[in-house]
């Protein structure tokens, strides 16, 4: 369902996705009835003439009945959406799967900016990839994020990714995802921070391990790193203002 | 303390902003609430317009500029909130109402409620004057997240931001106020013979809200005193560089930000009650059941907050305990509603304007209802959360409350606060076109969101998934049914002026309902009541068997 409005590119955005249709469909059932029963009464009980209204306090056992029965399948349906919410929830957030990779992912008044482990495989180290704006990363391998902010609160948001985080200044937070699908794919912020949010977007590439070495290679001179990796041209003036105050 | 005491004529000052008595001080709650409104839906029209037509002319307004987009929805959410749903539902309902309902000649402290709603102008002003200060008003969103709100350099409105704050304290403390005068007035002034459970419905809700209110309330005033150091003297209790914690600012604003959602849902929910009761000539089904309900729900409500931060950077195993307890909530609402619902069956239902707006209100606050599982559900709020799902989500909920629900009262007892009864062709079609309008403003915001539309952003040309024109059309489509549903405002305004002269007149009792506030001259005199009323039955006696006359209002013994 999600998937006609958007892509889905990660390997857990399908249990996202699969979660909302189930509970779409239990929340729909019960919009639904809850709808057509109140208008149902508002047309059968219409005031005429001659008809006087009941006198019903709702303390009547067989009366009750019709509240206290949807009651328990209120209930029911919940503990199943909860079920349903937890399980996705663990296997996203709480159970991390062993990283193939790591990237850092740093966002900044009005940027996002990654790092990662350049061709020696060790991140840290004078050839790694520092790129600003965009982020290279291979099909199908698990990459652990550490996530932190510079500044103010931001949030690290693939919607293609069904990944969302918040990032804290003073904190670094770890996450994981998974690309199973090749394109680029929008960055979002999605915490409001400060003038320059609606620019901070940024792009995720998922290419083959092909096509990522080969980046890699391009990128790997220390000297040279930073200005390639840079988006081609910044979309208007305002990103090089922000890129300026660094 | 009766009607005998003579009073002369007072100046105008005295009677209009001078005054203790109860119904003067909800005039003056409701009219400023009013004014409010409009410029909380002015500056929707503005950010309306960014998002319908981006980069262009706004007519009225000018170009918006990225730091203007940002201070306009800051300003439309905290206005709304606690500028709008607040002083109406609350104050202006709840003064004018509460003593009137239990049978009493004005508030328990007449001048600690004229004090309340002085703070309260005082908050008002504070706030609109933000807007003129160096720097614009603050743009860092209604929930002014630190460290963005503490430190000038991040959000380049230092000045706005220390009045927000400002403003935002000042209207707690007016509530504050409020609310002990309303739960010490209906405990201890209540008519003779009026027991716990013959208190009408609203009655009950505007005493939980306010007991809601002022428990949850406290953490976030010390929250907000510990920015305010942080804006103004330079200390770090939000700052991590120097030991302090920017999630510690999240979780007070949210411990009281959540339950306040409840604090001006449930006097809301009572109008519900009252009108329901009144146009069905039905016993609200459950009385009791719908107060525990209540209580349930004003319980619950204080331990959810966190779900409003599930992705914010706390322990995630937290998210589990509280998506339970999110979900928990919905059973108590539920219930509500389907008594509500249930309400109907067995009357004789007319549907006057007021009885459109309550019905309105159930089948709207329904969808707002049901769409919150999809973000109490930690699964999915990973997902949807910060995106315009979330964004339709709660105005589903707010607008019912806000507008809708504001409405059923105001139709319903305008002919007591004025004397005259609102045009009922009118009433209909501002009914009509506001509420048609708001699903079509909302549900394209339910797909851009579902298709990852953030919010508060003021142009999507950044992103490329978001800048499809499909979801263009869909922002546009939303727009043009916000300025119809503005357009019909002023039909409501029109019928509201013009029936103050030109209405027919009401007569003391024109909906023939049950409670107190009916059996007193419309409008109501200083005092209120001729002679006190003893109280000899529950307020919602419809249909009473053996009965010449349906309803047997709750001062008449038998």
């Amino acid at each position: 369902m999600l998937e006609r409005y958007l892509t889905a590119a990660s390997t857990y955005a399908h249990s996202i996705d699969h979660l909302f249709i189930l509970i779409a469909a239990i929340v729909g059932f019960w919009l639904i009835a809850a709808e057509t029963i109140m208008f149902t009464l508002v047309f059968k009980f219409r005031a005429k003439n001659g008809r006087p209204t009941q006198y019903i306090t709702g303390e009547e056992k067989h009366l009750k009945r019709w509240i206290t029965i949807p009651h328990a399948m209120v209930l029911v349906c919940d503990v199943v959406i909860i079920i349903g919410a937890i399980s996705v929830w663990y296997n996203i957030k709480q159970n991390m799967p062993v990283a193939d990779e790591t990237v850092r992912v740093i966002g900044q008044q009005w940027a996002w900016s990654f790092q990662q482990a350049g061709p020696d495989g060790v991140m840290d180290t004078p050839d790694d990839i520092r790129s600003v704006g965009e982020l290279h990363v291979k099909i199908n391998t698990t990459y652990h994020f550490e996530l932190m902010s510079r500044d103010v609160v931001h949030s690290f948001a693939v919607p293609a990714f069904r990944l969302k985080q918040d990032a804290l200044p003073g904190r670094t937070i770890t996450g994981w995802f998974r690309p199973n699908r090749l394109g680029t794919y929008d960055i979002q912020c999605t915490q409001m921070c400060g003038l320059g949010h609606a620019l901070m977007a940024g792009r995720i590439v998922v290419e083959t391990p092909q096509d990522h070495a080969a980046w890699l290679m391009r990128n790997s001179n220390p000297a040279a790193a930073g200005l390639q990796a840079l988006p081609a041209s910044p979309p208007d003036g305002t990103l090089t203002l922000a890129e300026a105050r660094r | 303390m009766s009607t005998q005491v003579e009073h002369a004529e007072p100046s105008f000052f005295h009677k209009y902003m001078w005054s203790t008595d109860h119904k003067m001080i909800a005039k003056q709650y409701l009219f400023t609430g009013m004014v409010m409104a409009m410029i909380g839906g002015f500056l929707a029209y503005v950010f309306r317009m960014q998002q319908g037509f981006p980069n262009q002319y706004v007519p009225g307004f000018g170009l918006v500029t990225p730091g203007k987009y940002n201070a306009v929805v800051t300003m439309h959410g905290t206005i709304m909130i606690f500028w709008v749903a607040m002083p109406v539902l609350i104050a202006a309902f709840g003064n004018f109402l509460i003593p009137l309902m239990i049978g009493c000649d004005d508030m328990a402290f007449p001048r600690i409620n004229r004090l309340s709603y002085q703070i309260f102008l005082l908050s008002a002003i504070v706030l609109l004057l933000s807007f003129l200060v160096k720097g614009g008003a603050f743009g860092g969103a209604w929930t002014a997240y630190p460290p963005l709100s503490s430190t000038g350099a991040y959000n380049l409105t230092p000045a706005g931001a220390v009045l927000w704050l400002l403003a935002v304290a000042l209207e707690f403390v007016a509530f504050l106020l409020g609310g002990i005068n309303f739960t010490v007035t209906v405990m201890n002034s209540r008519a003779p013979g009026m027991k716990m459970y013959d208190i009408p419905i609203l009655v009950w809700m505007i005493v939980l809200a306010s007991v809601l209110f002022m428990v949850s309330v406290g953490p976030l005033i010390a929250g907000a005193v510990l920015l305010l150091f942080d804006q103004t003297m330079s200390t770090g209790f939000y700052d991590p560089t120097r030991g302090g914690d920017p999630l510690l600012w999240q979780h007070l604003f949210w411990f009281f930000g959540h339950p306040e959602v409840y604090v001006v849902l449930l006097p809301a929910m009572g109008i519900v009650a009252e009108v329901v009761a009144v146009f069905a000539r039905k016993k609200v089904f459950g009385y009791k059941t719908v107060l525990y309900t209540t209580w349930a729900v004003g319980f619950l409500s204080m331990v959810v907050w966190a779900h409003h931060q599930f992705v914010a950077g706390i322990d995630p195993r937290m998210a589990n305990i509280f998506s339970i307890t999110t979900l928990m909530i919905s059973i108590p609402i539920t219930e509500m509603v389907f008594l509500y619902i249930a309400t109907l069956y067995g009357g004789s239902i007319t549907l006057d304007t007021p009885m459109l707006w309550a019905l309105g209100f159930i089948a709207e606050f329904l969808i707002g209802g049901v769409t919150g599982i999809f973000l109490g559900s930690s699964g999915t709020d990973i997902y949807l959360h910060d995106t315009y799902f979330l964004v339709a989500h709660f105005h589903y909920t707010f607008v019912p409350i806000a507008i809708i629900s504001v409405f059923a009262g105001i139709t319903f007892w305008y002919p007591k606060m004025f004397g005259r009864m609102l045009n009922e062709t009118l009433g209909k079609i501002h009914f009509w076109g506001t509420v048609i309008p708001f699903n079509v403003i909302f549900i394209p915001l339910f797909i851009t969101g579902t298709a990852g539309d953030q919010r508060r952003i003021y142009s999507y040309a950044q992103f490329a998934e978001q800048s499809r024109p499909a979801l263009q059309h869909l922002r546009t489509t939303s727009t043009i049914a916000l300025l119809v549903m503005l357009a019909f405002q002023f039909v409501f305004l029109f019928n509201f002026f013009w029936s103050l002269r030109n209405g027919k007149t009401a007569g003391d009792n024109p909906w023939r309902s049950t409670t107190l506030e009916w059996t007193v001259p419309s409008p109501p005199p200083h005092g209120n009541f001729a002679v006190l009323p003893t109280v000899y039955r529950g307020p919602y006696e419809y249909g009473l068997p053996g009965r010449a006359d349906d309803f047997a209002p709750q001062n008449v013994p038998d």
